[in-house]
């Protein structure tokens, strides 16, 4: 699917109002061809035509992955955005294909869990009629374009990155130079000051905003990441014109492609290229195959940009008042309404509407799950209160971007109902959670069960605000699927001679002031793990100043305190 | 992730295990050749008597009923076959979390 001109054509699955890209018969095609090709794939490894060392990177080409009890399947979630109908798709292939609920993930993206081989083919066709596919959700390609959950929605954005995610996701999607590079690559794109899709974390991080002139430009960052080998990524340049945006990228990804390490899997990331390079030397290297591309060749055209855009805009906004008066009200008269407002909704451009954040950790539940039955409600609840649209966040929780705040109080209410509003985001219960070894191949340790178990520990929610901003992220391996390393408390599962032990680190971020968590000291057992991040939240209770995040006060006092306290009582 | 087991100069009891092509399911080798899906009907090797059992695992494989046979350590006592491994008790029991009903 190569950069494509404005398209008029819509799925009648797919709803016409939703702010997403709406696909067109040439693509709708190529997502059937790809199920027909990979349902002969599979009847081939069935019928023992091929091996599994044949077959494998076929499956995992789309997405189905082999797991712990199970096949497992990756559907993408372009840039986090889902329409109504799309939700209510994957609601049916959860009932269908899975056992009931699928998982939302950190990167976005939706996970089912029990799916039969013999079944994946049926599986993929009907995410195909609502527009959804499991491409480059593995191998190592680019993977699915992450970004800001409030794109297009929030008050402080200064361009909308939908619009660019749009456009990685058709120049890279079978992109025949990039389809077989190094290792996998990630790249996220936030469009407002505040960065709320982790960009220095990421292969590629673009901050998306506005020249002087009121032209589109880019800052650029290269080589950020987490897994084995934590980094913060290089800021390669502060000023990128939207002409040169997918010259550039070709120019990263070249001497990535070129340079990158293949030899060693855990040595091959863009990171750890442009680590052992030097980052100035890495800079001059993209710059060089920048400055030699045919530049004739790579120009983004701004009428496709505009093409793009049109498939972005704004909704049927009514005109309202900036100020919600019903909304003041109703929280100064309710005050279970009052905490969810004032955790769980987030300002919106439009006056007179606000973005609204459905938790999906309440407490003591598994961290991005979603039943089917709740997966058709929150389609519901978009099709009335959010014109069809939802958007999954990096922190595994949804969002209805687009509510009048007349009717918050009503979204509230039936979210209640549904057991989906639990006023927690931002909290030490809205906990990030890898499915871990409960799942996971690769995990060494559980994370889900660690999370459920902290959750149960901080559930009182004057005790978690009191606590304030925090994040929470575990991972049940190095590949760090979790977020450890960013989290204010990481905890990373590890094997010791077959059991599970967890080690703690803290001070990491994600945001603009980024940092890679450290490791507080030795891992403690799975019976262990709650006692000590109850005890490193004490700790940072004690020794805060007033108005204090938990961050502020362990980068002003250091790691000390929170060692003397946990290993004194171990 | 999993730990290579080695057959030999092993007192620990071993079984063999996979994943069903068809669907996932994990499944060890009984006795007799046939993959069940429950660890207590698994066939229990000594030391390199396993050997035989991968090689079973690996027919298995080539006639498309599993994939990825491997070994892993168990022991044996009263409550029968039980896994020493933490990776190999949640893959004979399942997600520790719930929502899973089969």
């Amino acid at each position: 699917m190569d950069i494509v001109e404005g398209h008029a054509a819509l799925n009648a699955g797919v709803s016409t109002r939703a702010g997403i890209y709406h696909y067109d018969e040439y693509d709708r095609e190529f997502l059937r061809e790809r199920v027909a090709e990979f349902r002969g794939q599979v009847g081939r490894r069935l019928a023992g035509a091929l091996t599994e060392d044949e077959f494998k990177p076929l499956r995992l080409m789309n997405g189905l992955y082999l797991q712990l009890h199970a096949y497992m399947l990756r559907c993408a979630i372009p840039y986090g955005v889902l329409s109504s109908a799309q939700m209510r798709q994957f609601a049916h292939v959860a009932r269908v294909y899975d056992r009931g609920f699928g998982h939302f993930t950190t990167r976005q993206n939706l996970q089912f869990n029990w799916i039969k081989l013999e079944e994946a083919p049926d599986a993929l066709a009907a995410l195909a009629e609502a527009d959804l596919h499991a491409l480059q959700t593995s191998g190592n390609c680019i993977r699915n374009v992450t970004t800001d959950e409030f794109a297009g929605a929030a008050a402080d954005e200064l361009v909308d990155p939908r619009v660019y995610a749009e456009i990685l996701r058709q120049w890279s999607t079978l992109h025949p130079e990039f389809s077989f590079l190094p290792r996998k690559f990630k790249i996220a794109i936030t469009g407002a000051p505040t960065d709320r899709a982790a960009i220095q974390v990421h292969d590629i991080g673009l901050l998306a905003k506005p020249g002087p002139a009121g032209d589109v430009g880019f800052e650029v960052w290269a080589g950020g990441g987490l897994g084995r080998v934590p980094i913060i990524g290089t800021k390669l340049r502060d000023w990128l014109s939207e002409r040169d945006f997918l010259g550039y990228m070709e120019a990263i990804l070249r001497v990535y492609n070129a340079l990158g390490g293949r030899e060693n899997i855990h040595k091959a990331r863009i990171k750890i290229l442009v680590r052992d390079l030097g980052p100035e030397a890495f800079i001059r290297l993209v710059e060089d195959e920048f400055a030699a591309l045919p530049r004739e060749k790579f120009p983004l055209d701004p009428a496709v940009v505009a093409a793009i855009q049109a498939h972005f805009a704004a909704p049927a906004f009514a005109d309202l008042p900036h100020a919600g008066t019903d909304l003041a009200l109703r929280t100064a008269e309710n005050s279970p309404f009052a905490d969810w407002v004032a955790h769980n909704t987030h300002p919106h451009k439009q006056p007179g509407y606000i973005s609204a954040i459905i938790s999906l950790k309440p407490i003591g539940g598994i961290p991005g799950d979603a039943t089917a039955d709740q997966m058709d409600a929150i389609a519901d609840l978009a099709d009335r209160y959010s014109f069809d649209e939802v958007r999954v966040t990096h922190y595994q929780n949804l969002v209805l971007p687009h509510v009048r705040q007349d009717e918050l109080f009503d979204v509230w209410h039936a979210l209640r109902g549904l057991g989906l509003a639990t006023p927690n985001i931002g909290t030490v219960t809205d906990i990030i959670a890898c499915p871990g070894l409960d799942y996971c191949s690769l995990a060494n340790a559980r994370a889900i069960p660690v999370a459920q178990l902290l959750s149960e520990r901080f559930a009182d929610l004057r005790r978690q605000y009191d606590i304030g901003p925090i994040t929470l992220n575990i991972s049940g391996c190095i590949n760090a699927c979790g977020h450890h390393h960013v989290g204010a408390i990481g905890i990373l599962g590890v094997d010791k001679k077959g059991e599970e032990f967890y080690q703690l680190t803290l001070g990491g971020s994600a945001g603009n002031d980024a940092a890679i968590g450290e490791i507080i000291g030795p891992a403690v057992p799975y019976d262990a793990v709650v006692d000590a991040v109850e005890t490193v939240v004490k700790t940072y209770v004690a020794q805060r100043r007033p108005g204090e995040a938990f961050l502020q006060t362990y980068r002003r006092i250091g790691m000390a305190p929170f060692k003397d306290a946990l290993y004194a009582t171990a | 992730m999993q730990a290579k087991v080695k057959t030999k100069g092993t007192a620990q009891p071993l079984v063999v295990t996979a994943n069903r092509l068809r669907d996932g399911r994990v499944v060890w080798l009984a006795e007799g050749g046939a993959w069940v899906e429950h660890l207590a009907q698994a066939h229990v090797f000594l030391g390199e008597q396993a050997e035989a059992g991968l090689a079973e695992g690996a027919e298995a494989e080539k006639s498309q009923q599993v994939v990825g046979a491997y070994v892993a350590e168990v022991s044996v006592g009263p409550a029968g076959i039980v896994p020493v491994r933490a990776r190999e008790r949640f893959r004979a029991l399942g997600p520790s979390v719930g929502a899973v009903a089969a």
